[in-house]
This record gives C-alpha cells, sequence and structure tokens, in this order.
C-alpha cells in the first residue's frame, strides 16, 4: 500500500510529461488532396495550391513553422487579390466627376464597363456596399468609404479568406497535415498519456482511504502546490497556456485532438474538435478528482451525494447526451447550461437551430427558458443557490473535484468582497445588455443598436467574459486564486442566482447558539472567500450572495457551529447575539 | 471620555474593548506582550498542522484596529500603580488610565520536576509557546507529552500531524476521567489509541533527563520506566497569569478576586477572563473558569458597566465543545465524572464506538440536568432554553430530534436512542 503513491505519481508525471511532449510530436505534410479537402471552393483551392508550394514539396517539422506559413500564405493571397480587384483612388474620381450633383447607380456601370472580371466584381460590390448613397448628393469622402469596405471585406470574402474562415481552415488544415506515431496510433498514445495520468492519479489518490474518517487538511499550507509555491504557480502557468491555446491558438495543439479522434468517432461518429478534447478532458478530471472527493470527505454523506451529483451532470448532461445528439443528427444541447452562464443560447445560429429542428429543437428552446424564468427562482427559494453551483454546474463541478486542493487560497479580505460585488454584479447587466442587442438584432436585422454593434458587443463578450474570464483565468488561476475566481467575480448567473438567495430564499448557513471559538477554520476553507467567522463568532447566521452551499465550512468546523439549513424565512438572517450570557440584552 | 486600558488581547480583553467601543467614545487601549494582534488562541495548533497560517487566525483584519479607535501596544506590564493609576511598562513607558481591565490570561503549570528546564521541555498556550514548538520539535522523531487535558491531546495531534512518534502520559485511569464519565472518557482513550498514540494511563512523569548540552533526552515515570524523547509537553494545565500584579494592592489568590460586577478590590480596577477567580460561587462552575466562552461573555460583561449600566456576571447554563482527534465533544448543563446521589443517568453508544450521548438528570423531580454528546452535533439553542425552562428528562427525549444539528444527509441516531431509553427507563421503573 505504501508504494502505491510514488508509483501513482510517477505514472502520472509519465504521462504528463508524454502529453506535452506530444504537443511538439509531430511533422506537417501538406497535400493538394488536403487542400481540395479542406477548401471546398476550388477556385480559392487552387489559389492557395499554388502560394503553399514550398509546404506540400516538403515536411515541415515544427507547428510553429506550418502554421506561421499558413498564416503568410492566407496573407500573401488576401494581399493580392486586393490588388487585383480593389476600386482605385482614380476610379473612386471618375465616379465622382460623373457625378457631379447626385450621386446614382448607374453611373457605376458607365465606370466599371468592362467584361472582365475585375470590372463585373466591382460593379455588383459597389452596387451592394454602397446602394445607399443612390440619390444622395455625392460626397467623395463616402464613395472612399465605401471602397474601403470592399477593400475589407468584399474582396477577402469572394475571393480570399476572411479572419474567421482563416482561423478556422488554419485549424483544419494543420490537423490534417499532421504526420506523427498519434496519428498512426491515436488510441494507444491516448492511453500512454491520458490514460497514464488517469490510472496514476488513481493510484496517488486511493491510499487516503486508510486515513481514518473525517476532515484531514494537515499540511497544507506548507504544500509548494496548494499555498501559491512554485509547484501551484507552475501548475497555474500550465493551465493558464492550456486555455490560451484552446480557445485562442487551437491549431496548435491538434495533436492532443487527434488523440481523443477514436472516443470521438465512438460517441458521436465524427472527428473530434478542440471542444470534444476539452469536455473529454473536463469530465475525466472530474471523475478522478471527484473519487477523490469521496475519499477524503467519506465521513460526510452531504459531501458525498453532492460530488456524486456534480460527477453525474457533467458526465451526462455536458459530455454524453450532447455528443450522441449529433449522432443523432439533432442540435448539440447542454439541458442543465442555463443563459447567461450560456450567454450565445440567443445568438441567431443557435436560435435558428433549434427553430429548424422541429419538435425537439422547440422544446429545447422552450426547456432552456423555462429554467431561466422558472427554475432558477423556485429552486432557488426552496434550496439556496447550491442547488445549480455545487450540485449541477459544470464549472462547479470542476472547482468542487480539480478545485477542492486550491478552496483555501480565496481571498477573505473585505477588499475583496468589495471588488467582488462591483465585478460579478457588472458582468450581469453586460450579459444583459448583450443578449439584448442580439435579440434586437435578430428580429430586426439592423445590427447597429444605439451606439454599438451587437456582433461586435457579442464577439467582444464572448473573447474576455467567455473564454478570457471563464476558462483563461476562471480555472486557470485554481492554484492562484482559489477553484472559484469565476463563479465569485464573473460569472453571471451565478450573480443572478445569488440576487434572488440574498433576498428571497429559506436557505442559510446556521450558526449553532453561542459554540464558535473564532477558530477561523470555516473562513480559511471557504472556497468564495466569505469570512464564515464574521458571522459565526457574533452568533448570526450566514446569509450570503455568493454562497455556494458547498458544506465545507461545516465539514471542516471542529466545534459543530455551523449547518447548512432550509426553513421558514423567518428568522434566516439571525440576530447577533451570542447564547449563554443572560446578563447582556445587547442593542441591536 | 475616559481612557480605559485593558491587559491582555485574548478573546476576553478584545470581547470588551469592541463592545465598549460599540456603546461608548472612550479612547481604548489594549496592552499585549504576545503578539501585535488579536488571534484566536483555539487556533494555534492549525497553524502547526499546516491547516492555517497565523494571520488566518485573526477574527479581524489588521485595518479593523485603526478603523474602530481601539490603540493596540506591544508592551509588557511590569507595574500597576492604582493610587496614581498609572501603568509601569517594560519599555519604560508609564500609562495613565481611568479604568483599568485585566484580561492577562494564564501560564502553563510546571510542577517543579527534575529537569523542566531543559531545552525541548515546554508548555503550550500562547502564541510565542506555538513558536517555540516549532523550534523544539525540528528533526525529532519521539515526544511524551504529560497532562491527560484538552491541550494535551491537541498537542498530540500536533506533533502526529508531522509523524512524530507520541506517548501520553495521563495519571488519570482514562483519559480525562476527571471531567467525563466513565464511558465517555473509555471511548476516547480507545481513540486516541487508534491514531497511533502510546497511551499510558495511570502514569506520572518522574524526572525529565537531559545529555551534556542540556537537551531532553528522556524521561522517567513514576513506574520507573525510562522513555526516551526528544521533546516533552507539560500541558497539565494553565494557571491564571498574576504575577505581576504583586505589589499592586490588587487582591489575588490563584487568580484576580472578583466580586459578580467583575470588579476587583480597587475601585475602577475590573479582571476578565482566564486570570479570573471569582469570590463568590455559581452553581456547577468553578470559581476559575478558563474557557473561551466565558472569557467572552465577562468581556460583554464588563463593557456594559463601562458603559454606565451596571451588569452581573450571570452565565446561562454550563456549555462547553472540544475535539479529541476525529470526535467531536458537545456538553450542555451539568454532567459529572461521578452521579451524584440524586442523580440517574442513560448512556447510549454507537456500535462503532465514535459516537455517543450521555443524559443526567434528577431522579428525584425527573429535571433533565445535563447532556454528553460526542460524535453527533446538537443545537445549543434547544438545549439552553430547555435547562432555563427545567424541562423533564422524557420532554428532553421526546424532542430530542428536535436538538439534532449534523448535516443533511446524515445518519441520524435520535430515534434509536430514544427507544434505549425507554428500554432502560421500563426496567428501571419495575425495579
Amino acid at each position: 500500500m505504501k508504494y502505491l503513491k510514488p508509483i501513482g505519481l510517477s505514472l502520472f508525471i509519465t504521462g504528463f510529461a508524454i502529453f506535452n511532449f506530444s504537443f511538439f510530436w509531430s511533422s506537417y505534410q501538406l497535400t493538394p488532396t488536403i487542400v481540395k479537402l479542406q477548401i471546398r471552393d476550388s477556385v480559392k483551392a487552387s489559389v492557395f495550391l499554388q502560394e503553399t508550394t514550398e509546404l506540400t514539396k516538403n515536411k515541415t517539422k515544427s507547428n510553429f513553422s506550418f502554421v506561421n506559413q499558413l498564416h503568410a500564405a492566407f496573407e500573401r493571397i488576401n494581399q493580392t487579390q486586393v490588388q487585383n480587384f480593389s476600386i482605385s483612388d482614380a476610379e473612386v474620381e471618375r465616379l465622382a466627376s460623373y457625378n457631379k450633383e447626385k450621386f446614382t447607380l448607374t453611373s457605376v456601370d458607365s465606370v466599371f464597363n468592362g467584361s472582365d472580371e475585375k470590372n463585373i466584381f466591382k460593379r455588383k460590390a459597389f452596387k451592394n456596399y454602397g446602394s445607399w448613397l443612390d440619390g444622395q448628393p455625392t460626397i467623395k469622402d463616402q464613395l472612399h468609404h465605401v471602397a474601403d469596405n470592399i477593400k475589407k471585406f468584399g474582396i477577402v470574402n469572394q475571393f480570399g479568406f476572411d479572419r474567421y474562415a482563416v482561423k478556422d481552415l488554419t485549424y483544419s488544415i494543420t490537423k490534417a497535415s499532421s504526420v506523427s506515431p498519434v496519428k498512426e496510433n491515436p488510441t494507444f498514445f491516448l492511453f500512454l498519456t491520458i490514460g497514464l495520468c488517469v490510472i496514476g492519479a488513481l493510484l496517488y489518490i486511493l491510499p487516503k482511504w486508510q486515513l481514518p474518517l473525517g476532515i484531514k487538511n494537515n499540511g497544507i499550507f506548507f504544500n509548494t502546490m496548494k499555498n501559491v509555491q512554485w509547484l501551484g504557480i507552475l501548475t497555474g502557468s500550465w493551465l493558464i497556456a492550456f486555455y490560451v491555446f484552446l480557445y485562442f491558438y487551437p491549431e496548435y495543439m491538434t495533436n492532443w485532438v487527434i488523440m481523443v479522434d477514436p472516443v470521438s468517432k465512438f460517441l458521436n461518429g465524427g472527428e473530434a474538435g478542440r471542444f470534444f478534447l476539452y469536455g473529454f478532458l473536463y469530465t475525466l478530471c472530474i471523475l478522478v478528482m471527484g473519487i477523490r472527493m469521496l475519499i477524503n470527505y467519506r465521513h460526510s454523506k452531504y459531501q458525498i451525494l453532492r460530488t456524486c451529483s456534480v460527477m453525474f451532470f457533467q458526465t451526462a448532461f455536458a459530455f454524453l447526451i450532447p455528443e450522441i445528439m449529433i449522432r443523432l443528427n439533432q442540435p448539440y444541447f447542454d439541458f442543465k447550461n442555463i443563459w447567461p452562464l450560456d450567454y450565445s443560447f440567443f445568438f441567431n445560429n443557435r436560435l435558428d437551430s433549434l427553430l429548424a429542428n422541429g419538435g425537439l429543437g422547440i422544446f429545447m428552446l422552450v426547456w432552456g427558458i423555462a429554467l431561466i424564468v422558472i427554475a432558477v427562482p423556485v429552486l432557488v427559494y426552496f434550496f439556496g443557490k447550491r442547488w445549480y453551483c455545487s450540485w449541477v454546474c459544470g464549472c462547479g463541478g470542476l472547482a468542487e473535484t480539480l478545485g477542492d486542493p486550491y478552496r483555501q487560497l480565496s481571498s477573505k479580505k473585505l477588499s475583496a468582497w468589495k471588488i467582488e460585488r462591483w465585478m460579478i454584479h457588472g458582468v450581469l447587466v453586460f450579459a444583459i445588455v448583450m443578449t439584448a442587442g442580439v435579440l434586437y438584432t435578430y428580429f430586426t436585422n439592423a445590427s447597429w443598436v444605439l451606439f454599438f454593434d451587437s456582433y461586435k458587443l457579442r464577439e467582444v463578450y464572448g473573447a474576455f467574459i467567455g473564454a478570457g474570464f471563464a476558462g483563461v483565468v476562471g480555472t486557470g488561476f485554481y492554484p492562484l486564486m482559489g477553484n472559484r475566481t469565476w463563479c465569485r467575480f464573473g460569472c453571471p448567473l451565478a450573480a443572478y442566482l445569488g440576487i434572488i438567495q440574498r433576498f428571497k430564499s429559506r436557505f442559510r448557513i446556521t450558526t449553532n447558539g453561542g459554540q464558535c471559538i473564532s477558530c477561523g477554520n470555516c473562513s480559511t476553507y471557504c472556497e468564495m472567500g466569505i469570512d464564515v467567522r464574521w458571522y459565526a463568532q457574533r452568533g448570526q447566521n450566514i446569509v450570503r450572495s455568493s454562497c455556494v452551499g458547498c458544506g465545507v465550512c461545516s465539514s471542516v468546523c471542529p466545534r459543530g457551529v455551523l449547518n447548512l439549513e432550509v426553513k421558514e424565512e423567518d428568522g434566516r438572517f439571525g440576530k447577533a447575539i451570542l447564547i449563554g450570557n443572560n446578563g447582556i440584552t445587547l442593542a441591536e | 471620555m475616559k481612557h480605559i486600558v485593558i491587559i491582555g488581547n485574548g478573546i476576553s480583553g478584545i470581547t470588551a474593548a469592541r463592545h465598549i467601543r460599540k456603546q461608548t467614545n472612550h479612547r481604548i487601549t489594549v496592552i499585549s506582550s504576545e503578539t501585535e494582534h488579536f488571534f484566536s488562541r483555539t487556533a494555534l495548533m492549525y497553524i502547526y498542522m499546516g491547516q492555517m497560517k497565523f494571520e488566518h487566525t485573526k477574527p479581524y483584519e489588521d485595518w479593523f484596529w485603526k478603523k474602530n479607535k481601539i490603540d493596540l501596544l506591544k508592551d509588557h506590564v511590569q507595574k500597576i500603580n492604582t493610587t496614581e493609576k498609572t501603568i509601569q511598562l517594560q519599555s519604560g513607558n508609564h500609562i495613565r488610565y481611568d479604568s483599568l481591565l485585566i484580561a492577562a490570561g494564564s501560564k502553563p503549570n510546571k510542577f517543579g520536576w527534575p529537569g523542566q528546564n531543559l531545552k525541548g521541555v515546554q508548555g503550550l498556550y500562547s502564541y510565542p509557546d506555538l513558536q517555540l514548538m516549532e523550534e523544539n520539535t525540528k528533526g525529532i522523531t519521539q515526544a511524551v507529552i504529560v497532562g491527560g487535558g484538552l491541550i494535551g491531546i491537541e498537542m498530540a495531534e500536533m506533533l502526529i500531524s508531522r509523524k512524530i512518534a507520541v506517548t501520553f502520559l495521563v495519571r488519570e485511569n482514562d483519559f480525562w476521567d476527571n471531567v467525563l464519565p466513565k464511558q465517555e472518557a473509555s471511548l476516547i482513550s480507545r481513540h486516541i489509541r487508534s491514531h497511533h498514540v502510546n497511551l499510558l494511563l495511570a502514569t506520572e512523569l518522574k524526572e525529565i533527563v537531559g545529555d551534556n548540552s542540556g537537551r531532553v533526552q528522556a524521561i522517567v515515570t513514576n513506574k520507573g520506566e525510562q522513555i526516551p524523547c526528544q521533546f516533552v509537553g507539560l500541558t497539565v494545565g494553565v494557571s491564571p497569569n498574576i504575577d505581576f500584579l504583586k505589589e499592586s494592592g490588587i487582591e489575588t489568590k490563584r487568580g484576580v478576586l472578583v466580586n459578580e460586577f467583575l470588579e476587583t478590590n480597587v475601585p475602577d480596577v475590573f479582571a476578565l477572563g482566564d486570570c479570573v477567580e471569582r469570590k463568590y460561587e455559581l452553581p456547577g462552575r468553578r470559581t476559575v473558569e478558563q474557557v473561551w466562552y466565558t472569557g467572552r461573555m465577562m468581556g460583554e460583561v464588563v463593557a456594559q458597566t463601562i458603559a454606565g449600566q451596571k451588569t452581573k456576571y450571570e452565565p446561562g447554563p454550563w456549555f462547553n465543545s472540544a475535539k479529541f482527534f476525529d470526535i467531536e465533544y458537545q456538553t450542555y448543563g451539568t454532567v459529572g465524572n461521578q452521579l451524584k446521589q440524586n442523580e440517574s443517568d442513560f448512556y447510549w453508544e454507537h456500535p462503532i464506538g465514535m459516537k455517543c450521548v450521555h443524559v443526567v438528570w434528577d431522579k428525584i423531580t425527573n429535571q433533565f440536568l445535563g447532556i454528553n454528546a460526542f460524535g453527533i452535533r446538537l443545537r445549543h439553542e434547544c438545549f439552553d432554553r430547555w435547562l432555563r425552562e427545567k424541562k423533564s428528562i422524557d420532554f428532553v427525549m421526546n424532542h430530542l430530534v428536535e436538538a439534532n444539528f449534523d448535516p443533511e444527509f446524515f445518519e441520524r441516531h435520535e430515534g434509536e436512542i430514544v427507544r434505549e431509553f425507554k428500554k432502560v427507563g421500563s426496567r428501571q421503573s419495575v425495579v
């Protein structure tokens, strides 16, 4: 038994090392077949092939080099096409001279009167982009503006590659061009990396079964991983890097995605994408570290049930069901995800997809709205916010399993609480405004709302909040700022749940009379950074917006002072008076 | 506006300061030679065990004191001149007071054992004691703890968390059986041993043996056994810290003598907390009460008086709590280690042996007198009310389920306890 831990650690380190090494362990060979498969437009494919002869002739050994060359090729193609098809200043001058008083679209036909491809495009493009000028007084600057828009968007979209296409194609071409042992035998490498890590972690965790029942937080603040020392900082840095690559540079991690292709084919019939890899790893982390939680807290039925719940909801609702839906040609849908955490629920592409999928799609739409309007207030009233944040949510699931070793790093300072209240409610407002803009655009087709572009706004939200805050910071900062950084400072759904919990709920953490000895274990181990002791040492119940009801304050309390309870609303907040002192009737 | 000076920044002194601040605009100065800021003494063990850092033991962030205008002074009180109402400090400064609150706490006992001043031998009460223990236990493999109380068992848990082998000398026949009834003391003794503590019962320390460099290397018991060790923890209780009050004119015996208003014999001088000895009796309570809860209560009481509303120290029904390794303990009312003549009792223990309940009642009046619970959390509010209202034992047992404070989904035992109680009750009534 005593050798299991070092063996487990060795296996984990080995698997992790191979995983990281495999990031670089690939050559890249572009072929005409790959280009034709990835770029369906044969004209564009042909142009692309001409620009990438080096990559088709030679193998490229580095993913960074390969990606750089792809980017350079896309850039060259776009530049060439812009040169070929853009409307020159001279042509704008001719348009202006043709329309001395008012602008008419017929003048476009006169200026671009050739029958060659360029002139045909210019005529059509100017009519599309400049139709709003028809009948208006001729203003030269506006003509230039239209020409610029055609240069930026029209030419690139039609003859080149816009930035979305560049992003998608860079990823898919890199993946398809990969030549490596991983590509040849993905199942074997899946075992050699993720498999070894899972086995190693479990071997490391299982000896905890031998410890006596009860909380064992010994040595946490001597531990280099759990106390923001070198190992924790290293881990946090790795997590941050992983999320940055996942969200912003997935083309570099194609070997990792290739590894899980067999699992993806088994589940949904298709090749894996980066978010399949993410979902797979996420679910595995929750399951493996969930087992750690079950062992550590096995004296507590509450913690056992809670942990089993998050493990179930992540595995079934967030991972398996959506993947199986794809196999059944239905929309990818996580039935437990709720707007505004699921911030894209009302985006046009998702609404269109649901509405186009018959009865099931409509059901999903109604279900999603019912969760927001009915389930959240009703369940928070009866059980508190914890029903979601500690029992159902994917972010909460990871926080309560993989994140549990870092719960003590959440700051309990008053200053952190002040920042928290402004920030989390600010994000909620941002989410609401962004969604309102998106819906307005959906129903009116006008992208400009008041003084902002709803497409731009949702893109900003997606990059900074959805990817940057929830992912890079929310998980990457586990070893640096605790396991609930996102839930505490950024999650708009947590803000919504929290407002209801604070003002209209039966949930509270009851303080057991005058028994608090101010030891501070409850505050230290509160993952949401609540200074629980402040309330307990005054005999007051704890009712806070942010409390996710993880129950750990109750678990770590050595004197039986704290208990999560749902009771009648009367007396929920409790008076700040300690039982035991007959001579005192303290003023309110 | 007066100048209130408080000696000691423990729970009683700070509680008084907070409540005085809330109700008055008096100038408040708190003097301590132990630490700059108030911290929870009850959490010292968790610092050593790596579960917390010192900063986590502070109930108030450091900005709290300035914001609330409570002056903290790190200095040692050498002398008190009650005639001139001044305090002489080690730094050479003098402080004038209008009201003086002595909350000087306790210090560990030593009973004159040979070798008790060797290096590696110490008590554990204060933060400096903890720092010394950190130093004394570096690189050691064996430790001996002398004394069978709450600090002793906490020290055992601390040392075991660092994989140091522990031998525990307990004078009683079972751990804490001078406080606990036999059944509970036996349960805790078994639990202590399950944590690989070498528990030696009915054993006392005779001598501490040092090496040539003046460091402890072994102890000798009253049974003649020699036990090698590199650390000796003396946890044979604490005594009021009152040495500095000699020649002050303030009356002391074991502690600072106070009346029911916590007044000393000198006007405008009060005493509160661990260092206090009551001149008068309170039923079921010792005259020296060295418990976190009573320290806090006394702080509240004195603050009322300072604020102009003279208030007696009138604690309600006794309550206390502790944790013995993994077993939590709560007690309400009076459960002595021996039954009194008019008392009856009922004891229930879980088959696994980590949970038990012991209730005591007056067999003449049937009035419920007290309860011990181990491993099951009970609701303070219920027992406080039932004891004040002098409920009968039958009432308490029939409503026991209301008093459960365990988390959701935990196994409940009240039904079984009540059934067992009624069986025993029936048997007794037959007799």
